[in-house]
């Protein structure tokens, strides 16, 4: 083939050429991957709940506090509400969620084992032990590999709980500290950012609470003292609920949020997920919107190289011509030759996409928790690349009917 | 179309401007007979290279004919004129004749690619073998010269091959627009002679166009462009 000869002549400019349209594809892909694993990891935070209660305000803040431990929650809900709810026939387990305390910049969630049970994420993923076990004394606390990792803990390890959120806080419940009995192993969610506790646990530590403030001297209620206690909380931050069977799952959201002794609010997360990714997708669009620039960069690139090579391929083009090559061979010749940087620059992209991917897997996983499958390329991924060289062949045209006016102007005249 | 008695080259009333520029060629009648070696002579500017593109059929006359081997250039279509090029005419250009990207081999075999025919009249159809046996009779048996980058070739080499290329398949017509201006002296008389012996062997027509009338002995006839223009200078 004429024109892969006659690039392979130029090798220098067309292995740069190549190079820059590999590097921008391997952008675009890389991208386009990570993006897919953003949405699946957001999408695989929680799975087999099928709907989040907790007291009404917005669809995306409960989602936020309850899944995400981000913002706070307006108002609780009663524990007889909830009693009320988990007790319902329709209803297989719930899991009750109360936050308001933290750990050193770590979220404290009160619950209790049926978590452990109950709670699924990427697809069909159930919280595991990395060593330890779930909650046996009310002093129990369980950790995300997150905290295990960032603080250095270990089982048995002894840790205070602080009133309240943020990264310093001033009042700590140092007179009930916690073992640690079990650290989770990595899940790519929010779980790995959590301290977990029993609900009874977050009641003993408050029991002698009131606005904040801890009482003073006789108030006081020591550890111990608070085992005898009734621990069954007051309120519950949210809960959430595994329907026995999925398709009462809307008529109990519609129950749910028509409660009338206390404004609630059910919501089913994969939907809130959604709605939620419409809004976060919109910076990971943006990326990609940069990606295609870089494309399209990387094509422009290839369109100098083949223009400034005509005017020293003239000669070429003049012995074409004089052996009996039309005009449109050698127009064909150079959309070929676009055509092949192209293809070759794409599967040199896709090769260095997947060999940094694969790469940075390990990385990725163990430091930041995200899982990345890098797979195989998907029909949208083949379609991206080939309107890539598509884009190409066209962009091809531009020094391909250049080359074809030459050819007709000069004819057999050989100029150099 | 090819009809073995008509001339190799006939123009008739044929007239030629380039775009907006006075009209640059005027030839009443002019003709080559088949077989014969024609020197046309005419010195840089005079028009010789819009002649041959004019014979090569990459442009076309605003009035009269270009007929070669019996065929009217003007009543082909532009695709159908180069076919006919690239099945009936060898060309040999002053220099820089070879695509550097292909071997020598590949340089000489170049026209099959565009033209059937050409590949069709090799003798058992071996296109290699042919171009080989060619660059041998042009002096050019060496393998490690076959072997190495057309650019690394002399000159004299580098016109032989063309030439080599230009007589595969064996075109009717050969046109050798000066190709030994970039020759020295002697090796021009024997790339000549090698050319003409090879155009002798085949019956093929030959028209060498130059402006060194030194070289015009060895031909049939000689022909001067400006009296070709001034009037009608038929012979034969």
């Amino acid at each position: 083939m004429l024109a892969l000869r006659s690039l392979r002549n130029r090798r220098t400019t067309a292995l740069l050429t190549i190079s820059a349209i590999a590097i921008s594809v391997a952008l675009l892909l890389g991208v386009q991957k990570m993006r897919t694993a953003a949405r699946d990891g957001f999408a695989n935070t929680v799975s087999g709940v099928d709907l989040i209660v907790g007291a009404r305000s917005g669809q995306l803040n409960l989602l936020l506090y309850s899944v995400f431990r981000v913002g706070d929650a307006t108002a609780n809900v009663s524990w007889a509400s909830y009693q009320k709810i988990a007790n319902h026939p329709d209803v297989a387990w719930t899991i009750p969620i109360s936050l308001g305390d933290s750990h050193r910049g770590f979220r404290v969630m009160g619950t209790n084992n049926d978590y452990f049970e109950h709670y699924r994420f990427a697809g069909d993923r159930s919280i595991r032990f990395a060593s330890g076990q779930r909650f046996a004394d009310l002093y129990d606390a369980v950790i995300g590999a997150d905290v295990a990792r960032q603080l250095g803990y270990k089982q048995g390890d002894k840790v205070v709980i602080s009133h309240g959120l943020g990264n310093v806080s001033f009042a700590h419940h140092e007179d009930k500290p916690f073992r640690i009995t079990g650290i989770l192993e990595r899940t790519g969610t929010p779980i790995d950012r959590t301290v977990h506790v029993s609900l009874e646990a977050i009641t003993a530590i408050h029991l002698d609470w009131d606005s904040g403030m801890q009482a003073q001297g006789a108030g006081r209620i020591s550890a111990e003292e608070a085992r005898a206690q009734d621990l069954t909380p007051e309120s519950i931050t949210a809960f959430m609920v595994g329907m026995r069977t999925k398709v009462m799952t809307f008529t109990m959201q519609r129950a749910i949020n028509e409660y009338r002794l206390e404004p609630l609010l059910a919501i089913i997360p994969g939907v809130a997920l959604t709605q939620l990714w419409n809004l976060v997708g919109i910076a990971d669009t943006a990326l990609m919107i940069v990606a295609a620039f870089v494309v399209l960069a990387g094509l422009l690139g290839m369109l100098t190289a083949i223009l400034t090579s005509l005017n020293e391929r003239r000669r070429e083009m003049a012995i074409l011509r004089s052996v009996g090559a039309q005009p449109r061979h050698v127009f064909s010749m150079l959309v070929a030759e676009a055509g092949l940087l192209a293809s070759a620059g794409v599967l040199t992209g896709v090769a260095l996409c997947y060999g940094l991917l694969y790469a940075a897997k390990p990385v990725l996983e163990n430091r930041f928790g995200i899982f990345l499958d890098p797979g195989g390329l998907t029909g949208y991924d083949v379609g991206l690349l080939v309107s890539i060289v598509f884009a190409a062949l066209l962009m091809g045209a531009v020094p391909a009917w250049r080359a074809y006016r030459n050819t007709l102007s000069d004819g057999l005249t050989i100029r150099v | 179309m090819d009809d073995t008695r008509a001339p190799a080259i006939e123009v008739q009333d044929l007239q030629y401007a380039w775009p907006g520029k006075p009209v640059l060629l005027q030839i009443k009648h002019f003709r080559i007979a088949r077989g014969e070696r024609v020197f046309l002579r005419g010195p840089s500017g005079s028009g010789k290279s819009t002649l041959l593109g004019l014979i090569g059929g990459v442009l076309t006359a605003q009035r009269g004919h270009v007929r070669l081997l019996g065929t009217d250039l003007a009543g082909l279509g532009a695709g159908t004129r180069d076919r006919f090029r690239g099945d009936h005419l060898g060309f040999i250009f002053q220099m820089f004749n070879l695509l550097p990207y292909l071997d020598v081999l590949d340089n000489v075999a170049l026209p099959t690619r565009f033209s059937r025919a050409r590949r069709q009249r090799i003798e058992g159809g071996d296109v290699r073998a042919e171009a080989r046996r060619l660059l041998t009779e042009l002096g050019l048996a060496d393998p490690a010269l076959l072997a190495s980058p057309v650019n690394e070739l002399s000159i004299g080499q580098q016109q032989r091959v063309a030439a080599a290329r230009a007589l595969l398949g064996s075109p009717e017509i050969l046109i050798a627009d000066e190709p030994t201006s970039a020759l020295d002296h002697d090796s021009r008389e024997d790339f000549l002679q090698l050319v003409m012996a090879e155009c002798a062997k085949r019956g093929t027509t030959l028209l060498f166009v130059s402006h060194d009338t030194s070289l015009g002995a060895l031909f049939d006839r000689v022909i001067s462009l400006d009296e070709l223009q001034r009037s009608d200078a038929e012979a034969a």
